[in-house]
């Protein structure tokens, strides 16, 4: 079993690359990284904490945004693109189980993801540690994102193959892609505001919130890395929620999700016909 | 000896419209079975559920003792889908290497497998540059994998020029030598005649007709041709001694006869001596015998 995955791992990896994923999605986190590294140094004899501190926070909030973005990009095509290019068959015919061609995909994909992750945060660390030697009080801080963000992506290439796995053609895949993403990471944030406003402290907020928050990953990710790095006087927002949700619970959120979407992925894959 | 692949009584519907009406068959080992009919006659349909693709309706499938497309199944079935696609980013022998660890096998041995496909030169290029042709050559390269039982392949020399259609058979000839039982589809009438032990043709769904291609040819009792050229000058002379025959614009006479008259009318043109310079006796070939059976099914 493990054979059959690590050689599917292999195979899409070399594909990414090819395909020159590895480079776009490491070009474009050391890119953000490297901007928000400048922008975040402005503030940091107001807050007092060290400059790496201040910098996690701000790519906590890229990595929001990117790393879900650049995991659905990924991997949309994942089943689509094979039953498009008519290769589904043939592969289905071979004694491999469909849960392990995706685990197979998603090793390659979390690897990939990885790499830029750790390539984009390294980069802003070193800048930060190079101006502010007393940065290095943030490693932990950086560590963790780095780990949280890898297992965001896993949650979010998990939901990718399902879509695809649902939709069965590459177009439809994308656009149920860009769906998910702008739900989950744009809308969602913007409808529990707009509800706090309203609800004006009462039950919505001390009740329901905290849950709404926990059940979507990109939400539970942010809060896991601003409750757990002390930050959060860097960050506005939701984040100001994250001190009445105990780190356990944004922790398990963040572990549970990829599990759960990869469950998905598989269940969804089981029922395409070739 | 067990069989290979047995159906019996198999239904497929496709929202209520049969694909494949109570098709049974039986393949042991070492058998080649060609396996004909028209577009939509239900070819692909019967192969993708014996390789385990798509479920059935109704009756019963066997792949090597075991339901089809279960693991065991799947270890001893190899598949050539018509028109092999496979990556275009990968190079053929990351491809085959892959085939290779998915069937618990060396991948080292990849080179092997497309020297004897005859695609060794080629087998560091990215197949997005590869030919029809060359991608037909690794399907049928990752087909040798392993030691299958059951080899399906559907369309397999589609795309395929005449050399290496011949080297390709000769590679199904040595796996049949070993026991492998073949079951292949061709629109390529002409070739599978020489090469399979038995023939199926599908029709709507129905197995309209099966066995040797001698057993089929006496079935059908299609008329045998006969071309007669005449000796210089004798061609109205030979024309009025064979009344039945057709004057063709260039001299000769054609004759067309029942199997049973054949040897009759063999003897009668002999008897005209000298008037005679050349005769031909051409069968009915598999294409006449092909559309006689799905015609009359079609009606």
């Amino acid at each position: 079993m493990i054979r059959r995955i690590l050689s599917t791992a292999a195979l899409e990896f070399r594909i990414a690359l090819r395909n020159r994923w590895v480079a776009i999605a490491t070009c474009l986190m050391v890119v953000f990284a490297l901007v928000l590294a400048a922008a975040g140094a402005a503030p940091t004899g107001d807050i007092g904490a060290d400059r790496l501190s201040i910098t996690v926070a701000s790519l906590t909030s890229l990595a929001v945004y990117l790393v879900p973005l650049l995991a659905l990009l990924m991997s949309f095509d994942a089943v689509a693109g094979e039953v498009e290019r008519g290769t589904l068959p043939l592969l289905l015919t071979y004694p491999v189980a469909r849960a392990e061609v995706l685990a197979g995909k998603l090793v390659a994909h979390m690897a990939i993801l990885a790499l830029a992750v750790g390539a984009g945060y390294g980069a802003a660390a070193l800048a930060a540690v190079w101006t502010d030697p007393a940065s290095t009080a943030g490693l932990p801080a950086l560590w963790r994102l780095m780990w949280s963000s890898t297992l965001l992506g896993a949650t979010f290439l998990g939901a990718g193959y399902a879509l695809s796995s649902i939709a069965r053609r590459p177009s439809g895949a994308a656009g149920l892609a860009v769906g998910l993403w702008l739900g989950l990471v744009v809308l969602y944030d913007l409808g529990l505001l707009a509800l706090i406003v309203a609800d004006g402290g009462g039950g919505f907020t001390t009740e329901v919130l905290p849950v709404a928050l926990l059940a979507n990953p990109a939400d539970a990710f942010r809060l896991f890395n601003l409750s757990a790095a002390d930050a959060t006087a860097a960050a506005a927002g939701v984040g100001g929620a994250a001190a009445t949700i105990p780190l356990w619970q944004s922790a398990l959120s963040v572990l549970v999700w990829p599990l759960a979407a990869l469950g998905l992925a598989i269940a969804a894959f089981r029922k395409v016909t070739p | 000896m067990t069989s290979t692949l047995t159906i019996s009584r198999l239904t497929k519907r496709f929202q209520g419209v049969e694909a494949l009406a109570e098709v049974s068959l039986d393949l042991g080992p070492g058998m080649r079975v060609a396996l004909l009919g028209h577009n939509g006659a239900g070819k692909s349909t019967m192969m993708k559920i014996i390789l385990g693709l798509i479920p059935f309706d109704e009756g019963e499938v066997r792949v090597c003792g075991t339901a089809p497309g279960s693991g065991q199944a799947r270890m001893q079935v190899a598949y050539l889908p018509e028109n092999a696609a496979f990556h275009p980013a990968l190079t053929g022998e990351e491809q085959i290497r892959h085939y290779l660890s998915l069937r618990g096998e060396s991948p080292r041995r990849a080179m092997e497998l497309l020297e004897r496909v005859g695609l060794a030169k080629a087998a560091r290029r990215r197949i997005g540059t590869y030919s029809k042709g060359m991608r037909q050559r690794v399907g049928l390269a990752q087909t040798l994998i392993g030691r299958p039982r059951l080899l399906v392949l559907d369309e397999p020399t589609s795309g395929l020029d005449p050399v290496s259609r011949r080297d390709f058979y000769a590679l199904l000839d040595g796996l049949a030598a070993e026991g492998a039982a073949i079951l292949l589809s061709s629109h390529v009438l002409t070739e599978v005649e020489a090469r399979t032990d038995r023939i199926l043709i599908l029709s709507q769904g129905r197995l309209v007709a099966e066995g040797t291609l001698a057993e089929l040819r006496r079935r059908a009792a299609l008329p045998v041709g006969l071309t007669v050229i005449p000796a210089a000058g004798a061609a109205e002379a030979l024309a009025a001694a064979l009344p039945q025959a057709r004057l063709a614009g260039d001299g000769t006479l054609h004759l067309a006869c029942a199997q049973d008259e054949k040897l009759g009318l063999l003897a009668r043109i002999a008897g005209l001596g000298a008037q005679v310079a050349d005769l031909e006796v051409i069968p009915p070939s598999l294409e006449d015998i092909y559309s006689h059976f799905s015609r009359r099914d079609g009606q």
